[in-house]
């Protein structure tokens, strides 16, 4: 069987979700890897709910979207309601500490971690929350190498701020290896 | 990465890509979700490869700014979605009476009216026949991943050029806003197709609707060549005549030039065809979930083929009559409620049983409801 992982990243438009299922899918390929982003977005600019889309396989992936993901980034309540139904058995749900999710017992793993916390006080950039979730995110699966995701990281952020998004790289990793 | 030119491309990126390797210069029109990075990135593109992009005050000024570009001697496109598909419409028959060579793409979203903005459909399918009024040629083309855009964007332009003819590229928001690896071609495995131009020798008898040829040589304007551009029925020279006979010429010569071309217009695909108990045809983004729900029943030992269509216009009535006579059934999935499937049941339904899979919600088709499908049909 292929080697196939959905990973969906949901919050609310402005988040910068979109270009981290792009980076993530960069990075993807960097590995010699197959990858597709998507996403889905209201009419709003900003606000309202955003979702990214990434599956990474060694096969050809055919169809886009995800319809059970292994992990499922939430950074706001709304997001988590919408998307947790589809979130398989033994998935991931990485979800930033602000939110709170349903006291339920769950057969998928939880990692709660203050993403946008640590990009705004200990990266000194709330905008890099982004950042900080793709360095969690690879903590938690290794789905991607690190080598690869830097490179992707640092290819697509604008000049000037490659300090600042190696950090909350960094940052990311941090947070899942004290996680406990 | 690869030392390969391999990258992470969006569907409508490639769509621009695909149109600069075939040498588009112009880009006329106006923003629409979900075409507008095609607007976006040419208005990037061009002008440092030394071409113009205009945005204009609305669809129909586009797709007439886009005839005005391919008058005067350039590759021309424009890009739209079904609402402003619509509102093109006039000029577009004008285009193709008056036999201008460009490429109209739609990314096709969820309709009718201004309906989903933000999500996909096919639903445009018999627009792109039928949109415009009188009998008329059509090529319309439809990929269904970002290498495929990237191609058939060149194979629209290089059609436009041959056939001297609007051609209509069929895109959906799934393939216009997904992103997914791609290999850029060499530009020296690229085939690329120009317009018949005539000499300068031509310059005193040049008839730009030449009826001896299948595909009158064209002048650019500006160049010297006397000749008159009309939205009537028009002797050689362009010149209008209220005619029947030169009404019938002028008919069947532009009807002709893709009716004796099927062959080489008539793309398609086909997967697991060789033995089957049924046939799944589909195009665009939908065909994805047909073939991830093919390669699953193959494994499971079903004999499920798949066709998929890449020129939905004209129709490739020869191949599925052929196919509709080797196989039981035929399901048809497509993102509308069977704009396709009439056409395929006209041909096939004689001699098999042909159903329909359509949706028209805004939500893809997914594996399962394709592998559902083939249960209950096999």
């Amino acid at each position: 069987m292929a080697n196939r992982t959905e990973i969906r990243l949901t919050g609310s438009g402005g988040q910068g979700l979109i270009l981290a299922g792009i980076i993530l899918a960069e990075a993807a390929l960097l590995d010699d890897l197959n990858a597709i982003q998507s996403q889905s977005y209201g009419p709003e600019a900003r606000g309202g709910a955003s979702k990214a889309e990434v599956i990474i396989s060694d096969e050809e992936i055919f169809y886009p979207k995800i319809q059970n993901s292994d992990v499922l980034l939430c950074l706001t309540r709304e997001s988590y309601c919408k998307y947790i139904p589809d979130l398989k058995d033994d998935g991931i749900l990485i979800i930033d500490s602000d939110v709170d999710f349903d006291n339920i017992e769950t057969s998928y793993k939880i990692i709660q971690i203050p993403v946008i916390e640590t990009a705004t006080h200990e990266v000194g950039k709330s905008m890099v929350a982004n950042i900080v979730a793709l360095g969690v995110i690879q903590q938690a699966t290794t789905v991607v190498t690190k080598e690869s995701l830097e490179q992707a990281v640092l290819k697509r952020v604008p000049p000037g701020t490659q300090e600042l998004n190696r950090l909350a790289l960094q940052e990311g990793y941090k947070l899942v290896s004290n996680h406990t | 990465m690869p030392s390969k030119n391999v990258k992470l491309m969006q569907g409508n990126e490639a769509c621009v890509e695909g149109a600069l390797a075939a040498g588009m210069k112009f880009f006329a029109g106006y923003p629409i979700t979900p075409s507008t990075e095609i607007a976006e990135i040419s208005a990037q593109r061009l002008p440092r490869v030394g071409g113009k992009f205009i945005q204009m005050e609305d669809e129909i000024a586009g797709m007439a700014a886009t005839i005005g570009g391919s008058l005067a001697g350039l590759k021309s496109m424009t890009a739209t979605s079904g609402p402003g598909f619509s509102l093109k419409q006039e000029n577009i028959g004008y285009a193709m009476l008056t036999e201008i060579p460009c490429v109209i793409v739609d990314v096709q979203r969820g309709g009718p009216s201004t309906g989903l903005p933000t999500a996909p459909s096919q639903s445009d399918v018999m627009q792109a026949k039928w949109g415009t009024h009188g009998d008329h040629p059509v090529i319309a083309l439809t990929p269904s991943s970002i290498r495929e855009t990237y191609d058939l964007t060149i194979q629209a332009f290089n059609f436009a050029e041959k056939y001297r003819t609007p051609v209509f590229l069929m895109l959906d928001e799934i393939i216009g806003h997904m992103r997914e690896k791609i290999e850029i071609p060499d530009p020296s495995e690229i085939e690329i197709f120009d317009r018949v131009t005539p000499d300068e020798s031509e310059k005193e008898s040049y008839k730009a609707y030449d009826n001896n040829l299948e595909v009158p040589k064209m002048a650019a304007f500006g160049e010297g060549f006397r000749f008159h551009v009309t939205g009537l029925m028009h002797d050689e020279f362009g010149f209008p005549k209220n005619d029947t006979t030169v009404t019938e010429v002028l008919m069947s010569r532009i009807m002709g030039k893709i009716e004796n071309n099927l062959d080489d217009i008539i793309l398609y695909d086909e997967y697991y065809t060789e033995d089957m108990d049924l046939l799944i045809l589909s195009y665009g983004g939908t065909v994805r979930s047909v073939l991830s729900a093919a390669r699953e029943a193959q494994r499971a030992g079903k004999k499920v083929g798949v066709f998929k269509v890449k020129t939905l216009w004209p129709f490739p009535e020869k191949r599925i009559t052929e196919l509709s006579k080797t196989v039981n059934k035929i399901l048809v999935a497509e993102m509308n409620l069977g704009q396709y499937f009439y056409e395929v049941d006209r041909v096939a339904g004689k001699n098999c049983e042909v159903s329909l899979l359509g949706k028209a919600n805004g939500e893809p088709i997914t594996p399962t409801e394709v592998r559902n499908k083939i249960e209950e049909v096999l």
